[in-house]
């Protein structure tokens, strides 16, 4: 699927916005900001955003409150009508809290934040991964104090039988259950991940991996 | 009405803010079995009536006080 309007969501407290919005501008994409006390009309874009940060200074719980802001209601509309959707650390945390996603992301199993490149296993296919068989081990750095990925036993079984589970740590940095870096929803048009792909788009930044995942996701 | 709700993080998540509390307990020789650390959070509402307060408040921590997936809640009345 080829994407052009790219809605980029911000809430008071998101801090990754530039870095998103400056990597999809560099695939010759045309990003827009979306601010978390509007709503919007889906159809003027074909994909979303949500940056990470710490969105309402992680109050009560990550992501929280910022699943229950204005704009989190059009982007359920777009999510129901099939629209890419891309959530990237406390965009994550974000999409968990709105029930968009399955699991929540709990504190780090060591109570640190951890800060450092990882290796992760990308397998599966979303409307954002337009090659089905897209698959690589890729090198992206994660910042987290609250990205272990939490959900019954039940279902990771089920997500696992479903292929939601598309991004995987090969050493993983926080106890997240099965090793789980990123799940989709069933539709697989909500997809999300705790490694930040737009830290990882120049050799300069210290690898490039970033754009090898983001642009099969935008038909590149 | 005012009323408090306890949040605790559920016995099948794995506490790791209650790990290290208990932890620094224990190396300071407190006898302890077990600590779990969660939030409070406490609410005032107008509503003189029992029934609409407590249901206001339920709505409430179901809205987002609470997230069943990873905590356990308990309301609680704290003043008339």
């Amino acid at each position: 699927m080829r994407v052009s309007q790219i809605g980029i969501l911000r809430f008071p407290g998101t801090n990754c916005d530039r870095d998103v919005f400056g990597a999809i501008e560099s695939l010759g994409l045309k990003p827009e900001w979306l601010w978390y006390e509007d709503r919007f009309e889906p159809s003027k874009y074909s994909a979303f955003v949500l940056p990470g940060g710490f969105s309402y200074g992680d109050y009560l719980r990550c992501g929280a409150l910022a699943a229950r802001s204005p704009v989190m209601d059009s982007l359920r509309e777009a999510a129901n009508k099939g629209y890419p959707i891309l959530g990237i650390c406390n965009g994550f945390q974000i999409l968990c809290e709105s029930g968009l996603l399955p699991g929540a992301l709990v504190r780090n199993a060591s109570q640190r934040f951890v800060d450092k490149w990882v290796s992760v296993r990308i397998d599966g296919s979303t409307t954002w991964l337009s090659k089905s068989d897209f698959k690589d081990t890729l090198k992206l750095p994660v910042a987290h104090g609250e990205g272990r990925y939490y959900v019954e036993a039940d279902v990771e079984k089920e997500l696992r039988a479903n292929d939601q589970v598309w991004c995987t740590y090969l050493d993983n940095p926080n106890g997240s259950i099965g090793d789980i870096a990123g799940v989709m929803n069933k539709t697989k048009n909500v997809a999300a991940l705790m490694p930040h792909p737009e830290r990882a788009f120049h050799s300069w930044l210290g690898g490039e991996d970033g754009v090898k995942l983001i642009k099969p996701m935008v038909g590149l | 009405m005012k009323f408090g709700v306890k949040i605790l993080p559920r016995n099948e998540v794995l506490d790791s803010q209650g790990r290290a509390v208990e932890k620094t307990l224990k190396q300071h020789g407190f006898e302890i079995d077990h600590c779990r650390v969660g939030r409070y959070v406490q609410i005032e509402v107008p509503d003189s009536e029992m029934k609409s307060a407590t249901d206001k408040v339920k709505k409430i921590t179901e809205f987002v006080l609470f997230n069943p997936l990873i905590e356990s809640v308990e309301i609680e009345q704290l003043e008339k």
